[in-house]
């Protein structure tokens, strides 16, 4: 029964949205680094949107289903068959017990994200089922997936449903729903270089009027040294008026510190929950999942907004997706 | 009564800012407003995060963008329907008392494997190890924020007697429960992790404990002591703890 694991994929891990209460203890957040595709992978198959899903980066994995399973593959333009066969992505597809499904490598974009009707049979670590690799906990059994693992599978009404609907055709090995999101809604990662927009940080005035000029406006490229921890940028250096001590405080999900040698960083999912470099700027929380799909070599450029129009952005964002939980729920009724 | 600024950190975090300078009366506040959160259920409020001079919350929007107490249709800014909220809690604090912080002993075994460092120190301060060891175990900690690892604690008071700078390289796996020194800092690893600090010695107590109600075991505000004891005290101790596998 379950997913069996046949080839693992470059690093695919268990993420949920979060653990959150915790970082008072100094217990980081994880979650996915694409929030966006994440929730939408776990819409399309009937799931709350914070259960844990599979994510995959860059090479994804081979899966041997061994049971029926519901799915939805969310995220970078991965190249994904079954049993040869390409599959869409971006919608609820209905996967034949005994087929495999092989996820190769990602074309445009970094990562993606394979939730399952029902979710994973996973214990929930500190409220959260995201995999916490440094510290060896949550997900499946705290680490990356590796082969031979299998991952059980929880009951899910909306599975039993579609399987009883098709159960007089023959739909080996897999049906696509002949629906999914549409490309207007999935084309944020496309471009180069591509724009992310910022709010000043809290030390944005500390930096020179220069360093302020060049960091809104010039490329800076990720280099590669960065992962799930966070992105380290490579472009015009920058510096600060004077160099003042700070003591250390709260960061969070796309703050971007500037270390003393003046190549910015921008903090990711598995970020730590405190940090004591200055903070020139916050990736606005509707461009995070932009980042999160770019990789190692491409470029961005910073844009500056208001607060105050991010916030109506991410209230903007929320609602949309609230939409589109009900559009994909009557979709699913009909 | 001290005053604060409420900075944005990003759409759903805002930072309450009590000052710059890490002081005993910033601390304290740091501490009333962090422990008011644990204890209370605030709707909306998913999170709170203690630091030196700072207590940062993380909100969800949506909860307050909800327009409660005007008649419009205008939904109001998130950032200012939460900052009413902690206006009015901040300031119904301005006379509650905080208690203490635990008190919390770290029995450490100083020296040999445990603290390869130990020497080192010593030299560097002209000192001798067994001073050295005087010098730590006769201090008094206070836990003024976690951060950096889970369940690690930024440690205020150690003597400047035995301060070293870090090492020149730093080593790729220190053991959890190594006891070091970094410049004016002492501090406890709680898990396995690279790092440059200065070892002198070793516990057997378990900082962090996943599976525990609070994972981790220092909490900002407790008061920490040193307390030196023997490899097989350590060893007795370390097997104790096995034995108590509830919460690892």
């Amino acid at each position: 029964m379950g997913i069996r694991v046949i080839r693992s994929g470059l690093l695919t891990t268990i993420q949920d949205l979060g653990r959150f209460g915790f970082q008072k203890d100094g217990v980081i957040v994880s979650g996915a680094m694409d929030q966006f595709a994440h929730r939408i992978a776990n819409i399309l198959v009937g799931n709350e949107e914070s259960e844990g899903a599979l994510e995959m980066t860059l090479i994804g994995p081979t899966l041997a289903f061994e049971e029926d399973a519901l799915i939805a593959i969310c995220g970078g333009e991965f190249e994904a068959s079954i049993d040869g066969q390409g599959v869409p992505l971006w919608r609820p597809i209905l996967v034949k017990q005994g087929s495999v499904l092989t996820i190769g490598h990602c074309r445009v974009g970094c990562r993606a994200y394979l939730a399952v009707a029902g979710g994973f049979h996973l214990p929930k670590v500190m409220n959260s089922q995201s995999t916490y690799l440094l510290a060896r906990i949550g997900g499946f059994q705290g680490r990356a997936l590796q082969k031979g693992d299998v991952l059980l599978l929880r009951e899910s009404g909306r599975k039993l449903e579609l399987l009883r609907f098709y159960k007089k055709k023959t739909f080996l090995p897999f049906i696509a729903m002949s629906w999914g999101i549409s490309f207007e809604l999935r084309a944020y990662f496309y471009g180069s270089p591509k724009t992310v927009r910022v709010i000043r940080g809290a030390q944005f005035a500390d930096f020179t009027t220069q360093s302020q000029e060049c960091f809104l406006t010039q490329p800076y490229e990720v280099t590669p040294q960065s992962n799930r921890m966070g992105y380290r940028l490579d472009g015009p250096p920058l510096e600060r008026k004077r160099s003042t001590e700070m003591v250390s405080e709260a960061v969070t999900f796309g703050t971007i510190q500037v270390p003393a040698e003046g190549k910015p960083i921008v903090l990711m999912a598995d970020r730590q929950t405190t940090g004591g470099y200055p903070k020139i700027a916050q990736v606005i929380a509707v461009d995070l999942p932009i980042l999160a799909q770019t990789r190692p070599g491409e470029r961005i450029v910073f844009r500056d907004i208001s607060f105050e129009e991010a916030q109506r952005l991410y209230l903007q964002r929320e609602f949309e997706l609230k939409q589109c939980k009900k559009a994909i729920i009557s979709k699913m009724g009909e | 009564m001290l005053s604060y600024e409420l900075i944005p950190l990003s759409e759903n975090a805002l930072v309450i800012k009590f000052g710059e300078q890490i002081t005993p009366n910033i601390h304290q506040r740091v501490r009333q407003v962090a422990t008011y959160f644990t204890e209370h259920h605030v709707e909306g409020i998913i999170e709170v995060v203690p630091a030196y001079t700072t207590v940062t919350v993380y909100y969800d929007p949506v909860q307050f963008a909800k327009n409660t107490n005007r008649k419009s249709d205008i939904e109001v800014l998130p950032f200012e329907g939460i900052c009413t909220v902690l206006k009015n809690i901040l300031s119904s604090l301005e006379s509650a008392n905080t208690p203490q912080g635990n008190e919390v002993v770290i029995p450490v075994c100083y020296g040999g494997e445990f603290g390869p460092d130990l020497e080192e120190v010593a030299r560097k301060n002209q000192l001798t190890p067994e001073e050295v060891i005087d010098i730590h175990t006769n201090g008094h900690y206070l836990v003024y924020m976690i951060g950096f690892a889970p369940g690690f604690a930024y440690l205020g008071g150690m003597s400047e007697k035995i301060a070293t700078p870090r090492k020149n390289s730093p080593r790729l796996h220190i053991p959890a429960g190594s006891v070091g020194i970094a410049g004016m800092q002492t501090g406890v690893y709680p898990i396995e992790s690279p790092g440059g600090w200065q070892l002198i010695g070793r516990t057997p107590l378990q900082l962090f404990r996943p599976h525990h109600p609070q994972p981790s075991l220092l909490q900002t505000g407790d008061r920490v002591r040193f307390q030196a004891i023997t490899r097989e005290e350590y060893k007795q101790l370390q097997e104790e703890n096995n034995g108590d596998s509830r919460y690892s």
